[in-house]
């Protein structure tokens, strides 16, 4: 094994080794990733898109109707509050500010975990009237609804609105509570001190996952609730 | 495992004070996950052909029991006659375990991880972690798709590509739980691939030895390295379909589902997306490491190296624009269909590149018939009549009689197994030594090459033939048509050869578990290579160089006329060699 030295720079590519990309292996690897996550996310999404916009004669629910769209536009605001703070978690260390960057990471976990709690009090709310990945409920509040205005909250398509709604916002749920549990095991490191102007990989690398997942929820709102 | 051997030249053994648990089971060590690997998927692949010869006894022989088979259930065969539900179950369980658990972790669980860090000079993979778990992952998932054959109602009985909307709905297709399962499995290996194409990725860019530059790789390390690619972003979108499929089972989504304004193409679009992607990660290491292996037995560089790397890396991006090829039956719009044909011809372009490449290697060379050898040679062999039937089926007028015919199958196994599984046993043969410091049998070797090469065509190549009779691909008893009837004799002539060919692998089977403690101890570079992972004892230590070999030149240079021996190994320095740029201060 290569020993390090004190001159040794580990937010660059390995060495000695051939040069490859000019980042350390676990940015790109993280990178890497990320591109596998794209594809993951655009297989869901390009299937709604083929369900919703491809052939079916039949409207889907109009903006507003099924879903909430103000406690959903507040999350957003939230999202991309928790990626404005993990920026500057991530300036602070490359400042040297250890304790600044705590403050700013812990300001993330707690707009990430607020954000996953509020969508698990939409999806109860939302299975409480009737919406379910099956569609609306027989004999429900949104059933009844529907039936009487069946344009304007879909009714024939009701089962796809449910299907795609529930397993794209679903898994980004479940990608923004892997971040909220990896950002805290980043934390409980920091607080240890492992994290330095030096050395701050993992503050680096848990932002590039964390701004994908924010970028994957502007699409998600954008295309899911505003359309 | 623990002998090294004694002339090792500039390395000494690692101390090494791991616990066994850490060292074998939950191992971070790229070889020993490599070696995991080869020992379960080799397990899945006995498995996948036990389920293939009940197939076979059922076409042979339909209605007869099985001799043997009064060992299943009542819910399977009762009385050793096999029953239609259970024969649906054995295709698509022979086809899940050797796509998905035999072949694909045997081309990439194994010698992705064995050979990258050898081959380009690494300590390890660039995530020894999550290599771990990559494993694991897999374990489970082929864990959970064996649990389902034990399952009340069977396995899933849908065939390997799942379509929807039998796949989806327990109604139509009487298997539930097993339905199901196979959807979780899915998931779990879609990532394990993930995991572990992430991380061959980041160790190929980035910890390449100094000297080791991207034309001095070998051939296996590029085909491993388009293969990663194409399994990081291939595996994601199977992963996404089977967790729909897996909420059609168990949530009522509609995704799949035409009554409720679903669309049953869309199930088919999403998995061979992913589907044609795959084939080529199927396929394009056995033609990396057959590379390998037809320079060193033809003692001659590589004919045409870059044409090689670009015919890889052509191969690999033109595998994502042709799945259409797969649907030209499913009425998808012809105007359509024509786009997926042309780019699918276009693909016999990179492949043909290949087969005359590895020909002009062996024109005129010093060729040496050891077992890789011969094997290799299968490989080329066999790709070529399976890579021709692939062109037929790419027409779209020729695909219309024969698609879902025994011509597929033929097609399948040609590339498959005559492709994959020949490229396999020769690049097991050829690095057996390198994992387990023995050497497996020549003589015995020969004989299995020999007996595969001989009852593989027999059972494989007249399965063209019944399908331009029109026999059905998962059709349970095909004496039920009167225009089959007369092919009858010849679905009992390919069963017994079936059986010939099962019987065959035996010894390899043997010759591999023999040969771990009776084979003939390994000298340090048997097959006299150039690659870096020959210079290292075998097996190689943990963390196998004590400091970075150096790389001079690429790792064909056999015959060259500097050198007295008839290969020049990539570390070798020559007085006319020059130091690599200097590479930046040492660290991990």
């Amino acid at each position: 094994m290569a020993h390090a030295t004190a001159t040794v720079d580990v937010m660059r590519p390995p060495a000695p080794a051939e040069r490859g990309v000019d980042v350390y292996n676990l940015k790109l690897g993280m990178w890497v990733f990320l591109a596998s996550e794209v594809m993951f996310f655009t297989a869901l999404i390009g299937s709604y898109i083929v369900l919703r916009f491809g052939a079916s004669p039949n409207p889907w629910a109009q903006p507003g109707k099924v879903l909430s769209i103000q406690i959903t536009a507040f999350n957003t605001f939230l999202l991309i509050c928790s990626s404005v703070s993990m920026v500057k978690a991530y300036a602070s260390i490359a400042d040297g500010n250890v304790k600044l960057m705590k403050v700013w990471l812990l300001v993330t976990i707690l707009c990430g975990a607020t954000f996953v709690g509020i969508q698990v009090y939409e999806y109860t709310h939302l299975i409480h009237h009737g919406f379910q990945p099956s569609g609306f409920r027989e004999g429900s509040e949104l059933a009844e609804l529907a039936a009487a205005d069946p344009v304007k909250y879909g009714a024939a398509t009701a089962g796809l609105y449910g299907s795609t709604f529930f397993t794209m916002t679903g898994f980004h749920g479940f990608h923004v509570t892997c971040g909220v549990i990896s950002m805290t095991y980043v934390f409980i490191r920091a607080l240890r001190g492992k994290y330095s102007q030096q050395d701050h990989r993992g503050i680096e690398v848990i932002g590039l996952y964390w701004h994908f997942v924010d970028l994957v929820w502007i699409i998600l709102f954008t295309i899911v609730y505003l359309i | 495992m623990s002998s090294i051997a004694a002339a090792a030249p500039a390395v000494h053994a690692h101390h090494d004070d791991r616990s066994f648990i850490r060292k074998y089971i939950f191992s971070t060590d790229h070889k020993i996950i490599g070696i995991q690997f080869l020992f379960v998927s080799l397990f899945f692949l006995f498995l996948g052909g036990l389920l293939a010869m009940q197939i076979r006894w059922q076409l042979g022989y339909p209605g007869r029991p099985m001799p043997g088979g009064g060992i299943l259930p009542e819910t399977m065969a009762p009385g050793g006659v096999i029953l239609p539900e259970y024969y649906i179950q054995l295709v698509t369980m022979h086809g899940t375990f050797m796509v998905f658990f035999a072949i694909m972790p045997l081309l990439v669980g194994v010698f992705a991880n064995y050979l990258i860090p050898l081959k380009i000079g690494a300590h390890d993979m660039a995530f020894p972690r999550i290599n771990m778990w990559s494993f694991w992952s897999a374990f489970t998932g082929g864990l959970v798709m064996f649990a389902s054959l034990f399952v009340p109602e069977g396995a899933a009985r849908a065939g390997w590509t799942m379509y929807a909307p039998l796949s989806a709905r327990h109604d139509l297709s009487g298997a539930g739980l097993g339905q199901e399962l196979w959807s979780i499995s899915i998931v779990l290996l879609g990532l394990s691939s993930i995991l572990g194409s992430l991380n061959y990725i980041t160790t190929i860019i980035n910890n390449r030895t100094p000297g080791m530059t991207w034309f001095r790789l070998p051939l296996s390390v590029w085909a491993l390295f388009i293969t990663a690619i194409l399994g990081l972003l291939a595996l994601p979108v199977l992963s996404g379909a089977a967790i729909m499929l897996l909420f059609e089972q168990i949530l009522g989504t509609h995704f799949f589902d035409p009554a409720a304004g679903g669309q049953v193409l869309l199930w088919q679009h999403l998995f061979w997306f992913f589907g044609h992607p795959e084939v080529y990660i199927l396929i394009l290491p056995a033609m990396g490491m057959v590379s390998d292996i037809v320079a060193n037995g033809s003692r001659k560089p590589i004919f045409g190296y870059h044409s090689m790397v670009f015919a890889l890396v052509g191969i690999g991006f033109l595998g994502w624009v042709v799945w259409g090829h797969h649907m030209f039956m499913s009425g998808m719009n012809p105007t359509l269909g024509s786009t997926f044909m042309v780019t699918t011809m276009i693909i016999s372009v990179p492949s043909a590149i290949k087969v005359f490449n590895w020909m002009g290697t062996m024109w005129r060379g010093n060729l040496r018939f050891h077992v890789p050898m011969l094997n290799a040679i299968g490989f080329v062999a066999m790709f070529v009549i399976g890579g021709l039937s692939g062109v037929f089926m790419a027409a779209t007028p020729v695909d219309m009689p024969i698609h879902d015919t025994y011509f597929i199958v033929a097609h399948i196994h040609y590339v498959l197994f005559g492709g994959s599984l020949f490229a396999l046993f020769g690049a097991i043969t050829f690095w057996y030594p390198n994992m387990f410091g023995k050497m497996m049998n020549e003589r015995w070797g020969k004989i299995h090459f020999w007996l595969t090469m001989l009852f593989f065509n027999l059972t494989f190549f007249p399965m063209h033939i019944l399908g331009m009779g029109g026999h059905m691909r998962r059709i349970y008893d095909p004496t039920q048509y009167n225009f089959l009837k007369p092919y009858q004799p010849m679905n009992t002539f390919i069963t017994i050869a079936a059986f010939a060919l099962f019987a065959s692998q035996l010894i390899f089977a043997l010759n591999f578990i023999l040969s771990l403690k009776w084979g003939k101890k390994a000298p340090l570079n048997p097959w006299e290579d150039n690659g870096l992972e020959w210079t290292l004892p075998t097996p190689p230590p943990h963390g196998n160089w004590d400091r970075p070999p150096t790389v001079y030149r690429g790792p064909y240079e056999y015959s060259a006329p500097q050198v007295a021996e008839d290969y020049l190994p990539q570390t070798k320095k020559l007085p006319t060699d020059r130091e690599p740029a200097a590479a930046p201060v040492a660290g991990h």
